[in-house]
């Protein structure tokens, strides 16, 4: 990576560049050519890393933590959790859920429906970062995802990733630079002048209006690719709105040419697969974009979880190998760190109702050929608990920390407004 | 030197005028209701927008029906009982799971009975403004609505938020000292920046320094760090019990206060005044009414600039009576100048009330348009932080302009994707007026001036020569190419419908 031409940089004389021109005028004639020639940095050669890019899995309702993973060596487990614990690895109990052998020395396993992690944990490839909370913890979803996604602890202001592009180029929005697949984008997302693109379905990211008639689409392109209209050179809002137009245009091409391709690899058929998917394949067409966003819902088991929680963890796990393994057949594994995360674990103790609660602290993982592979820091403690809950050990602002100063090599205390150790979740 | 903030004449009162007007103090209207504000000349039609409180409905040219009523529940949130609160610490004291599992359940379900309401709320407030014979009030609610910025998420309180958007309404162009003591007073906004957490021995300046920095004064204008502290010392004890403004005499610290240089054992109301004798005040509100009403520019001309230093010294003779500065502007030739014509990129609430409003297309799906207002960037009573909506460019980017365009696609066609089809809502409507109006006041229309006159109308000014070229090489592509001129009979229904689409699809579009 970093005895490649293009580095980061590069990009960032790049993107700025397109800042400073953006104010005058000719920032869309290098958008046109943006458009016809490809990004000039960019190679998708296999075997050729160029640009980092950090891909976000978010899991949404309250992922919980302690059947993820399992410490199986702690009696307490078992006691508070009767009915749904994961039973330990060699257990021989028929129907029981056993789980997968992590670490042997520290009693802990992995969910049995994680087999795809296990694989990525044997190869290196996975990085478990334990007890991950902040101080105070907030058992709202809201106001906790919230939390997460500005990095603060009153849940307010911009994202934490909408600063990154805040801080990186200052004045300009990318406009390729961050793209969320969902119907609405994530606050994490949100810069004060960064804003990513999102989209459910990539199809419908373009103007509908050309499903009307085979002949609308002609004058729309002439109305929308002129990028300027003739004879103005001010930048009035009416050319600010021109080059914005011109700009959606190419980043509707990019991402239209880059969907239409098939996968190298098979992707299961569930929500989170098909938003890899896509991610993927954006990927592999060399679009600039250094940040993806992909989300997954139904984590809030508050009832007879063991059967949905195994459904939602099964899920999660064989869409990112499918994922990984889409990577590496492109070749762009090494330029790929994948984050995922939920806005809180669940309670220690299980509920009356076989399910769990709203908890704190929980793993957090990180995906890719990069990571630093293993276990990092302490499980907490089963019996010290606040109110019926672990006590985090690593802030997740830590977890950051990392991914933006050794994965993205960007300042993490100004972004993040404070000095937080790094989690060391990146290889060094 | 007084130009641009004297009236504008009556003879340039024009078709372009008034309908600029309307899309300003309102949300646009159809070609008939704008020409009924061009007969009033232009004191009768400010004054017809302005003097909304006086029955206007019966001679509105906005001719909608008042916005059918609402139920709300006040109760939803409300604060348990004490008979409630000592069953939940039996329960709790004695580990009765099976209690403590059904009080939670009920906790959560009047949070989801509250999200429902305020998304009931959400669709109201949008037809409302759809509908409203009184457009100028529902914009100014807006106004505020982003000027003293609340988020329901974090107050998680419906009835709150519908009790301070009343207050926005009732308030809406009456008096600023007024609304800043009502805002002061409001459980929402007492709640959403922690004057709740006010106290004597504790004080909280979250509300202080807000009420400075964003309502009254503008960051770092004119105050200092000493004064927010000061200041929240006065608005110590100011909280809420239930519903209701509460004054909590135990918490409010009644010790002496140096505000603004000035040493007195000053309460909110005082401190209130105290702010708004600062000229900086009426500084602050002119600008940000003149980048709502306006333009929304990066740099204000040197007009504009003269202009909000008239408004703001209006507003400081009038004792921050809003109506009479509203009026001035309203009337003045800088706010008809043509630089001023199309300069405001429309909120995502503008585009689709004004869509609906001056082409008249049905309304739709209410939740489909409260989604779009979300996808393109401003979800109504949930605006992103205490600092609003920043608007201007801020609304636009690759993302939202095709949400932007979109939207007006669904308007003119009801039809949108439903995931990965496609779905048509048959409300039909006839597009033929926006065309028919012409005719009235011009007699026979060739193709050329039908094309010119609908486009110009939907875009609310001057369009260029190029458009229009590109709009009709259009049409003639669907012509039979044996015919020999475009003929007005040939601009059918749905060929408006198409122009239509398309010129929702042009970056003036955004603009009013």
């Amino acid at each position: 990576m970093h005895d490649s031409p293009f580095t980061r940089r590069l990009f960032l004389q790049r993107g700025c560049a397109l800042a400073s021109l953006a104010a005058t005028v000719p920032a869309f004639i290098e958008r046109s050519a943006f458009g016809v020639l490809g990004n000039p940095l960019l190679s998708s050669n296999p075997g050729v890393p160029d640009e980092r890019i950090l891909v976000v899995v978010q899991l949404g309702g309250g992922n919980d933590g302690l059947n993820t993973v399992v410490p199986y060596g702690d009696a307490a487990y078992y006691t508070a959790r009767p009915q749904i614990a994961v039973r330990a690895p060699g257990t021989n109990a028929s129907g029981a859920q056993v789980a997968l052998e992590l670490d042997r020395d520290a009693g802990l396993g992995l969910h049995p429906a994680l087999v795809g992690f296990k694989e990525l944990y044997d190869a290196g490839n996975l990085s478990v970062v334990q007890g991950v909370g902040y101080p105070n913890p907030n058992r709202s979803h809201f106001m906790s995802m919230d939390v997460w996604h500005t990095g603060r602890a009153d849940a307010k202001g911009s994202g934490w990733i909408g600063r990154y592009f805040d801080n990186v180029c200052n004045g300009t929005p990318i406009p390729e630079g961050s793209i969320a697949i969902g119907r609405t984008a994530p606050l994490a997302m949100q810069g004060d002048v960064q804003k990513p693109i999102s989209f459910d379905n990539p199809a419908l990211f373009r103007w509908l209006g050309e499903d009307l008639h085979t002949a609308m689409k002609s004058p729309y392109d002439a109305i929308n690719r002129a990028g300027s209209l003739p004879g103005t050179t001010a930048d009035t809002q009416r050319d600010f709105l021109m080059r914005t137009a011109l700009d959606a245009q190419v980043a509707s091409d990019r991402i239209l040419a880059a969907v239409r391709k098939d996968a190298l690899v098979r992707y299961p058929d569930h929500a989170l697969a098909r938003q890899l998917r896509t991610v993927g394949a954006m990927i592999r067409d060399g679009m600039p974009t250094r940040v993806y966003y992909a989300t997954m819902g139904g984590f809030d088991t508050h009832g007879g979880q063991t059967g949905t929680h195994a459904n939602l963890l099964r899920q999660v796990s064989e869409s990112i190998v499918a994922f990984q393994s889409d990577l590496k057949a492109q070749g762009n594994q090494d330029r790929v760190l994948t984050l995922v995360f939920s806005e809180f674990g669940r309670r220690v103790k299980q509920n009356g109702s076989n399910g769990t609660d709203h908890g704190t602290a929980a793993p957090v993982f990180v995906v890719g050929s990069k990571v630093r592979p293993g276990v990092i820091g302490r499980h907490p403690s089963l019996v010290d608990l606040d109110q019926g809950d672990l006590k985090f050990g690593i802030d997740f602002r830590c977890v950051y920390a990392s991914l933006l100063e050794q994965w993205m090599k960007a300042p993490s205390e100004k972004i993040l407004r404070g000095r937080f150790a790094s989690a060391g979740v990146v290889r060094a | 030197m007084d130009a641009p903030y004297q009236p504008i004449a009556k003879k340039d009162f024009d078709f372009a005028a008034a309908q600029h007007l309307l899309s300003r103090a309102g949300f646009g209207g159809t070609p008939a209701q704008v020409r009924a504000l061009v007969e009033r000349g232009p004191e009768g039609a400010v004054e017809l927008l302005l003097d909304f409180r006086r029955g206007a409905s019966e001679e509105s040219p906005v001719d909608g029906r008042p916005a059918a009523g609402i139920e709300l529940r006040s109760d939803i949130m409300r604060q348990p009982t004490p008979e409630e609160r000592e069953a939940e610490r039996r329960a709790r004291a004695m580990k009765d799971e099976e209690t403590i599992a059904r009080l939670q359940a009920m906790r959560q379900q009047r949070e989801r009975d509250d999200r429902a309401q305020l998304a009931l709320m959400q669709k109201w407030w949008l037809s409302r403004m759809i509908e409203t014979p009184r457009p100028l009030e529902e914009k100014l609610a807006l106004f505020w609505h982003g000027h003293f910025a609340t988020g329901y998420r974090t107050i998680e309180n419906s009835w709150h938020m519908a009790m301070q958007n009343e207050m926005f309404r009732r308030r809406a162009a009456g008096n600023f000292e007024v609304l800043v003591r009502g805002i002061i007073s409001d459980p929402a906004m007492l709640k959403y920046l922690d004057n709740d957490e006010n106290r004597r021995a504790s004080p909280n300046e979250n509300l202080a320094r807000e009420l400075l920095e964003l309502f009254t004064l503008g960051e770092g204008n004119g105050y200092s760090e000493r004064d927010i502290k000061e200041g929240a010392r006065a608005l110590t004890g100011r909280t809420f019990r239930g519903n209701e403004y509460f004054f909590d005499q135990q918490q409010f610290d009644t010790k002496p206060k140096e505000i603004f240089k000035r040493r007195g054992a000053f309460d909110g109301d005082a401190f209130v005044s105290m702010i708004l004798e600062r000229p900086e005040c009426s500084q602050f509100l002119a600008s940000k009414f003149y980048r709502y009403f306006v333009s929304d520019a990066p740099t204000v001309t040197r007009d504009g600039k003269e202009v909000v230093l008239r408004m703001a010294k209006q507003m400081r003779e009038s004792e921050y009576d809003l109506r009479p500065v509203l009026r001035s502007l309203f009337l003045s030739q800088h706010f008809y100048a043509q630089a001023n014509r199309l300069a405001i990129i429309k909120s995502p609430v503008q585009l689709i009330v004004q869509t609906v409003r001056s082409l008249g297309t049905p309304t739709r799906e209410m939740k489909s348009l409260v989604d779009a207002g979300d996808l393109m960037g401003q979800q109504l009573f949930q605006p992103p932080s205490v600092k609003g909506w920043d608007g201007g460019r801020a609304w636009i980017n690759t993302a939202t302009l095709f949400v932007r365009q979109n939207v007006v696609v669904y308007l003119v066609t009801g039809r949108r994707p439903q995931g990965f089809d496609w779905s048509a809502s048959e409300m039909a409507w006839d597009a033929s007026h926006l065309i028919e109006h012409l005719r009235d006041q011009r007699g026979e229309l060739d193709s050329h001036d039908a094309v010119r006159g609908l486009v110009s109308f939907a875009l609310g000014g001057e369009v260029s020569p190029h458009r229009i070229a590109q709009l009709e090489d259009f049409l003639r592509t669907l012509d039979d190419p044996n015919a020999t001129r475009v003929g007005h009979a040939s601009l059918t229904d749905d060929r408006i419908k198409a122009l239509l689409c398309l010129v929702g699809a042009m970056p003036e579009y955004q603009l009013c």
